[in-house]
Parts: structure tokens; C-alpha cells; sequence
């Protein structure tokens, strides 16, 4: 009895992958030549793979619902002698028949299995020479030269051999009209919504729509949101001019005292606490976030998600819920003696409001949908830009978002809200450069920074954490299982 | 899909004759309808009814050699199912199967003679089997161990062509020179060479210029269209808005629409028209009037551009079930010679895949040694430098391209 293995094979022409649809064998069965063992679903059709060996299955390698690539094992069949049974109906073989005889190889793996004879073409390997003088030249007569040969026993003197990536096999114009299609869709997300006159005024004034913070109720740029980003503007080119106190001034006078107080004492205490007690590790990883701006565009777009603002932080609060529960320690409080894993989420929300920084938190955020969780971002926003966040919005925080983003930045190393052990930034996001399949392409990307109190979380747990965090921007469809 | 063309046949049986042949003098020139009728000699219920015009070429055929055609049909679909196996095994690149096309193929393949040299396309495996090739040799080029497979001077059957229609030219310019190696040396035989294309290949360019050559030359070439009605995914109608057959009468030669499925009329047709042909009367066109039952290769799904109620609706026209059903009725098989054709077709099988399994791997050398007919200095050469530069690695072993 000798055991076989299938390997998933190229059935198409140049396919690289297949999902397996349906096994028609299970272990224990006896199979015989061109029994139909399993179907799968490729990217051009659904197909059936006949069985190459006869025997007995003795495992399955994959399960049903699994993208297997090509060239993975999936079968195992012990060589055996299967019952014969007679074989065709003549006349009517319009359907492909079952072959009962017994194969006529007897070695254990296929003979050169033509599997993965598409894209994924073997890096070429390059074979040492005999001599160490180049090989160019054409009219050089064969016999290695003496010398060359007494340095042939050095092995370790032999180049190493390189292994030269296979170059990418698509046509130029497959990438060209990839690039238009990311042209279009760009185009598409950064679309800022505004009214005719609004525009206008904007256009007047000589500002970028895109820079003003929208508050609209489908995400637009109200005309009242124009005014103040001018005034705004204004108040800070004016206090610009009249900010340097020249030298001639009392030194006294050039320095400004602002007392500590409020909001910005707690601030500073609570960072003086966390940065001081709590070790910090922090991390980052860089994250195509192109279907993230697809799947907002596409909310915003619904008439579900009708006069709901819609931003990718919704993507991410998502994100993190679930990457919490997938890695629980990260929502969870230092306490000395023990550690107090939470097993709800009230996250919190880093905010610049007009008292200073505050981190309201939305509670029981894990039971909210999708929807509600981008009221309940929206209403939580709304209330701390006014200043009226209660002080119980701000208790009971268990892990926090800062998006830094919004001020266009790209990353940082937050430092973690007390009580907490986990803070996750969330960087700008913006067109760059990406590397898709050896193709450099426009993508939405940003950075996500994370800091985490060592003492708690571990550098493996931590990078599951945000490593899973990135999966979902970089797949939101995933937030569907 | 449009049915009109299917609806034709049952009332051509009914009726007994097709109306080009009877009594037309010149048996083969379509009539100028938009739709001739098409010749069937045996129809669906296994009736064999001999008259028309080519009746007598069917009229020679004796019981051996109905049988002979039946064996060769079954052996090629028994063919065509282990290497669409060995195609989902992963032996072989891609696979061209050709079910629902054997009578078209043997049909006409067994009206040839040994002179007549064939240009076929990817499919003919049919035409191969009735040439005498060794059927492993057509797996080679699919198992990526050649760019052949076979020589095609042993059995005037030419390497098959992957680009469309590109084998046209190269059959009438052939047809051509053995019309002028005739005249230099009469002893040789009348011979004809036999261009296959599909349906889908007939809107090539090329097929075009072919016809405009042959008609001027009189080249002894019979142009046989395979029209399974498909190429890949577009259908006939939208290549043709009249039958393929007809199009010969704008080049000025015989077209004719044959039942495809109805070997036996292939079979007559075809002898007609390759003596047509060698007689120096010059081109014809038949157009086979057949259906791809499978994938237009192993990397096509063909439920994604048509229904599987018009796949069932050829089902009933299946050339072996038609031979089959003449051959029991007529007492000209039993039983016995079905069971033992299984037993064959089997053992082929079971061969043809030892033979594809123990297929190696070419040397590098094997690309100089059919370049040019006899040996030449500059290749002779070019092979020297290459053996000294394989010889000039360390771990020189087998050179393998």
C-alpha cells in the first residue's frame, strides 16, 4: 500500500487558486481512475477533478469552503486494488464514463505534475561556472583552464545562487487600465459634497472645500461651516502677525502665563500617571485602506445610512471591537494584583474640544450596529465640539481611538488614556504609492499606530491586535463573519 | 440560441431527399437559397436512405466498413474523456475535446486516401485517429514536452495549428504544389489536401484570401468547415448571416451543407468532393453541420453562454447513437461487438495514460535537429557552442533549456 497525494492542479490556464466546493469522497472510500473526487469552483468555472490513483482515501488535506492555491495537496489515496466493475455503455458516453481500471504508474507522486504552470513561474536558479572569467565571450574554447579548475574544490568560493523573481507576466495595458479605474474611483471618494453657492463662496475666498470640517447632514460643507473655518482662519492669520513680541519688550512681557487648570491639569496629570507607570510599547503598520474608502463611499451612498455622517473612523471603531474580542487582553485594566479583563467595550473617543482634550467613551459599544455606532460616533462628537460632554462619558473608558488623522497627520506613539491598556492612532489617510503584485499603484493608505501598557500586553498580542485592526481596513467584508 | 437550422432536419428526413441533389446535374452548387437543404443519408432513428447524388459513395460502403467507422468514433470520444481527465489530473496543460464532432471527423477522415495530406486545426483528433497516428503523440504539445508531437510526413496529417484559419493558406498553397509536382511527373497519384477550419475560423481574414487562391488556381483543395456552432462563446448567427455554404458560391465553387453528425453522409460528401478535387475541377466547401457538446477547451465554461436545454436538444442527434441504432437494425452488429469495443476503448485508455505519464521532458538539443530538412553548417554550429557552454558548469547534468 503506497499513499498518494493529489496536489490541486492548474485546471484552467494559468489559474492560481481554487475554492473546493464540494467533496464527493470522504476518508475510508474506495476510489478508482477518473472517479469524480471533488468539485471545485476556479475563477472561470465550476469543475470536477477526477481521481488520479486508485485505493482507498485515506484523508482529505482541505475542507469544503477553503481557497486552496494550486499546487496544494488536498487528497491522500492509499494504493489498493479496487473492485473491478465492467465499464462503458457503449453508444451513449456523452457524459464522461467511470474508469474502474487501476493506474498504470507505480510511483508515489505524479510524474512533473503540470500544477502552477501559470503566473507563479519557478525563480530561476542560476548554476555555478567552472571558471571564474566571464562566459561571454563567444569564440572562448571550452576547455576550462587549468587554473580554474584547481579553484573549483573551494565550494565556498562558488557564488551563492541568486534567485531572480519571476518577472510580472501582465501586459502593460492590464496595469493602464487598473490605474483608470483607481483614477475614477479616487476622484469618486475625494468628491467633497457642497452646495452651488457654497462652492462659490469657497472658490471666492480661495479655500479648499476638502480642508473645511463638514457638519452637514449627508456629510456636506454647510455654508454656516464655510464662516467659521474663515473666521477661524482669519483669527489665526491675525494673532500670526501680532504673536512675536520684538526684543525691545520687558522679557516679562514676551512671556505669556497661562495658568493650569481644568481640563488641561487633568490632561497633564493623567499623562504624567500613564506615561510614568505604565510602560509603553508602541507599534505601527502601514494599511491599504482602499476598500475602507469604498465601503464608506458606498454607506454614504445607501439610503440606510440616509443623513448619518459617515467616516472611516466608523470603520475603525468597527475594527477594533472586533479585533478586541478576538484579542481580549487588550481591553483590560492593570490592577496591581490582577488583571481585569473587560468583556464589554466602552470605547472611547479622543476629542479636541474648546476645554481641551477629552476621551468620551460610547458604552457598550460592542452591541451596537454598524448604524447606531455611527450615531452614537456622531452624537458624541457633536457633543464634545460643543463643549457638553457630561463627566460620565468620560468614565469607564476600556480602550481608546485618537484620530490624528483628521489634522492630517500620519502617526504617532499615543500615549494611553489611564486605566486602560490600549490606545490605537489612526493616521491620515491619503494616495500613495503601493505596491500591488510587483505593480506600483495609487492607494489609499495609512498608518495605524498603537501603544500598549507592557505590562499587560505582550509584543506578539499587541501586533495580533493591530494586525487584525489593519485586516479590516484593508477587507471590511470581513467584519461580516 | 436560434433553432432555425435544427427545425430543417427532422422534415429533410421525413421528406427522404435533400432537394440539391436530385437530378442536379452538377450535384455539389448550392442552389442560391438562403438556406440549402442539408444532405443526410442517415437519420436520427438510425434509417439509412441512399439516393441524391452522393448516394453511390454510401452505396460502396459494406458492413466492415460501417463498423470500422463506428470503432473509430467510439475510440476517439473514449479518447477525448481520459485526456479531459488527464487535464483535470493536472497531466496536461489545457485539452481540446471534441465530443459531439466525430462524425464530422471520422466521417470525413475515412474518405480520405493515403496521398491526400490534411491541414487540421486543434480538434481533429478524430481525422488524426483515421490517419494511423499514434494518439499519445497528439498529447504531446498539451503536455508541454513539444512543439509537435508527431512527423507529419509519416501520415500526411500536419501539426496541429493553434492560430485560427492560419492553416488554410498552407493547405491550398500545398493543394497548389502537388498540382504542379503532377505535372512534372504524372506517375504520381491524383492527390487533394483537406483544410479544416470551424465556424468561428471562417471569419478570419485568411480563410477568405484561401478561397479567392483556390478558386483562381483550381487548387485541389476541399475546404471542410466544421460549424459546431460555436466559437467559444459567440454563436453562428453572429458570424454568418447566411448558411457558411453558401458562402462558396461568391468564390464560384461548390458548397455544400452536410448532416455532421451523420457520418455516413460526411463520409460520401467528402469522396465526392476530394475526387472533385483531384480531378482538377478545383475547390469545395462543406460545411458540417455538427455541435460541440463539451467546453470549447478544458479552461471554458460553456454554461456561461448557453443553456443547457440546447446541449439536450443535440443529445438526440448523436452521431454514435445514430450508427449504433443503424448497425443493430441492420444486423450488422450485436451485442458481442459493443461489449468488445468497450474492452478496447478501455485498454486504449488505460495505455494512452502509461504512455502520457512516462512522457520526458525534451533536451535542448532536440530544438536544432528539425530546423532545416538535412544537416547545416551554421545550425551544426550554433549546437557545437551551445554543448561547450553547458559543459562549462560545475554541476553541468542533463541540460534542460
Amino acid at each position: 500500500m503506497t499513499e498518494r497525494t493529489f496536489h490541486l492542479p492548474d485546471v484552467g490556464e494559468g489559474l492560481t487558486e481554487a475554492d473546493i466546493v464540494q467533496w464527493k469522497v470522504q476518508a475510508g472510500d474506495t476510489v478508482a481512475v477518473n472517479d469524480v473526487i471533488v468539485e471545485i469552483e476556479t475563477a472561470k468555472s465550476l469543475v470536477e477533478l477526477p481521481s488520479p490513483y486508485a485505493g482507498t482515501v485515506s484523508a482529505l488535506l482541505v475542507e469544503e469552503g477553503q481557497t486552496v492555491d494550486v499546487g496544494t495537496p488536498i487528497i491522500s489515496v492509499a494504493a489498493g486494488s479496487p473492485a473491478q466493475e465492467s465499464g462503458q455503455q457503449p453508444g451513449a458516453p456523452m457524459t464522461p464514463a467511470p474508469v474502474p481500471a487501476a493506474a498504470a504508474d507505480d510511483d508515489g507522486q505524479p510524474s512533473a505534475s503540470l500544477t502552477g504552470t501559470g503566473p507563479k513561474a519557478d525563480a530561476v536558479k542560476r548554476r555555478p561556472r567552472t571558471g571564474r572569467t566571464a562566459p561571454s565571450a563567444a569564440g572562448k574554447p571550452a576547455a576550462p583552464a587549468p587554473a580554474a579548475a584547481s579553484a573549483a574544490p573551494a565550494p565556498a568560493a562558488a557564488p551563492p545562487a541568486p534567485t531572480v523573481p519571476a518577472p510580472d507576466p501582465r501586459p502593460q495595458a492590464v496595469a493602464a487600465a487598473g490605474a483608470a479605474v483607481q483614477d475614477t474611483l479616487s476622484r469618486l471618494i475625494q468628491r467633497v459634497l457642497a452646495k452651488p453657492p457654497v462652492r462659490k463662496a469657497a472658490k471666492d475666498l480661495g479655500i479648499n472645500l476638502a480642508e473645511v470640517p463638514a457638519t452637514g447632514a449627508s456629510g456636506e460643507v454647510t455654508k454656516q461651516d464655510l464662516i467659521s473655518y474663515q473666521a477661524q482662519r482669519e483669527a489665526e492669520q491675525q494673532s500670526a502677525d501680532t504673536f512675536w513680541a520684538g526684543a525691545q519688550k520687558p522679557r516679562d512681557e514676551r512671556i505669556e502665563r497661562v495658568p493650569v487648570k481644568g481640563v488641561r491639569r487633568a490632561t497633564a496629570k493623567a499623562m504624567v500617571e500613564s506615561a510614568f507607570s505604565a510602560p509603553h510599547v508602541s507599534i505601527f503598520v502601514d494599511v491599504d485602506a482602499s476598500r475602507t474608502m469604498e465601503f464608506v463611499k458606498r454607506l454614504k451612498a445607501s439610503r440606510d445610512f440616509d443623513g448619518i455622517k459617515v467616516s472611516p473612523l466608523l470603520i475603525l471603531a468597527k475594527a477594533v471591537i472586533w479585533a478586541a474580542a478576538r484579542n481580549p487582553s487588550v481591553n483590560a485594566t492593570w490592577a496591581g494584583d490582577e488583571i481585569l479583563v473587560k468583556h464589554f467595550m466602552n470605547l472611547g473617543i479622543a476629542a479636541a474640544t474648546p476645554r481641551g482634550l477629552m476621551v468620551p467613551n460610547i458604552k457598550d459599544a460592542q452591541d451596537l450596529s454598524l448604524k447606531e455606532l455611527a450615531i452614537a460616533l456622531n452624537a458624541l462628537a457633536a457633543t464634545a465640539r460643543a463643549g457638553k460632554t457630561p463627566p460620565a462619558d468620560m468614565q469607564g473608558g476600556t480602550l481608546t481611538i485618537t484620530n490624528i488623522g483628521a489634522l492630517g497627520i500620519d502617526t504617532g506613539t499615543p500615549i494611553i488614556n489611564p486605566g486602560e491598556v490600549a490606545i490605537v492612532a489612526f493616521g491620515t489617510i491619503k494616495q500613495k504609492p503601493w505596491v500591488v503584485e510587483g505593480e506600483v499603484v495609487p492607494r489609499w493608505v495609512t498608518t495605524l499606530g498603537g501603544s500598549f501598557d507592557h505590562r499587560v500586553v505582550d509584543g506578539d498580542l499587541s501586533a495580533r491586535f493591530m494586525a487584525d485592526v489593519a485586516a479590516i481596513l484593508e477587507e471590511p467584508a470581513l467584519l461580516l463573519d | 440560441m436560434d433553432l432555425k437550422h435544427l427545425a430543417v432536419r427532422p422534415e429533410a428526413t421525413a421528406s427522404g431527399l435533400p432537394e440539391n441533389g436530385a437530378g442536379n446535374a452538377d450535384p455539389g452548387m448550392v442552389g442560391g437559397e438562403a438556406d440549402p437543404a442539408m444532405v443526410q443519408m442517415l437519420s436520427p432513428e438510425g434509417e439509412l436512405l441512399l439516393h441524391g447524388p452522393y448516394g453511390a459513395y454510401a452505396a460502396e460502403l459494406d458492413a466492415e466498413d460501417l463498423r470500422g467507422m463506428y470503432r473509430d468514433m467510439y475510440t476517439i470520444r473514449r479518447f477525448d474523456q481520459e485526456a479531459t481527465a488527464l487535464q483535470r489530473q493536472g497531466e496536461l496543460v489545457m485539452w481540446v475535446p471534441m465530443t459531439g464532432q466525430e462524425g464530422a471527423q471520422i466521417g470525413s477522415g475515412s474518405a480520405l486516401q493515403q496521398q491526400d495530406y490534411v491541414f487540421p486545426t486543434y480538434r481533429e483528433h478524430g481525422v488524426a485517429l483515421t490517419r494511423g497516428l499514434e494518439l499519445s503523440s497528439l498529447l504531446r504539445r498539451f503536455r508541454g514536452v513539444s512543439h509537435g508531437g508527431w512527423d507529419p510526413s509519416e501520415t500526411n496529417f500536419h501539426l496541429y495549428t493553434l492560430v485560427l484559419a492560419a492553416q488554410v493558406p498552407h493547405a491550398v498553397g500545398y493543394a497548389m504544389g502537388m498540382a504542379r509536382d503532377r505535372k512534372i511527373d504524372p506517375q504520381l497519384p491524383e492527390a487533394a489536401t483537406v483544410a479544416y477550419f470551424g465556424d468561428g475560423a471562417s471569419s478570419e481574414g485568411d480563410v477568405h484570401e484561401s478561397m479567392v487562391f483556390a478558386a483562381s488556381y483550381d487548387a485541389p483543395v476541399v475546404f471542410f468547415c466544421q460549424n459546431n456552432h460555436w466559437a467559444i462563446s459567440v454563436p453562428t448567427e453572429v458570424q454568418s448571416r447566411i448558411p457558411l455554404a453558401n458562402r462558396a458560391k461568391g468564390y464560384g465553387f461548390p458548397g455544400i451543407r452536410v448532416d455532421g453528425n451523420d457520418a455516413v453522409a460526411v463520409r460520401a460528401v467528402t469522396s465526392w468532393a476530394l475526387e472533385h478535387a483531384r480531378s482538377g475541377k478545383g475547390p469545395v466547401l462543406i460545411e458540417a453541420f455538427t455541435y460541440r457538446m463539451s467546453a470549447h477547451t478544458t479552461a471554458d465554461d460553456p454554461t456561461k453562454y448557453r443553456l443547457s436545454a440546447d446541449e439536450e436538444a443535440w443529445i438526440s442527434r448523436d452521431p454514435l447513437i445514430r450508427l449504433e441504432k443503424h448497425l443493430r437494425a441492420a444486423g450488422l452488429a450485436d451485442d458481442e461487438f459493443f461489449e468488445a469495443l468497450a474492452a478496447e476503448g478501455q485498454a486504449m485508455a488505460e495505455k494512452l495514460r502509461a504512455d502520457v505519464l512516462a512522457m520526458s521532458s525534451p533536451g535542448f538539443t532536440d530544438a536544432f535537429t528539425d530546423v532545416y530538412a538535412e544537416a547545416h553548417p551554421l545550425i551544426q554550429e550554433e549546437l557545437e557552442f551551445h554543448r561547450r557552454y553547458e559543459a562549462g558548469f560545475a554541476d553541468s547534468q542533463e541540460p534542460t533549456a
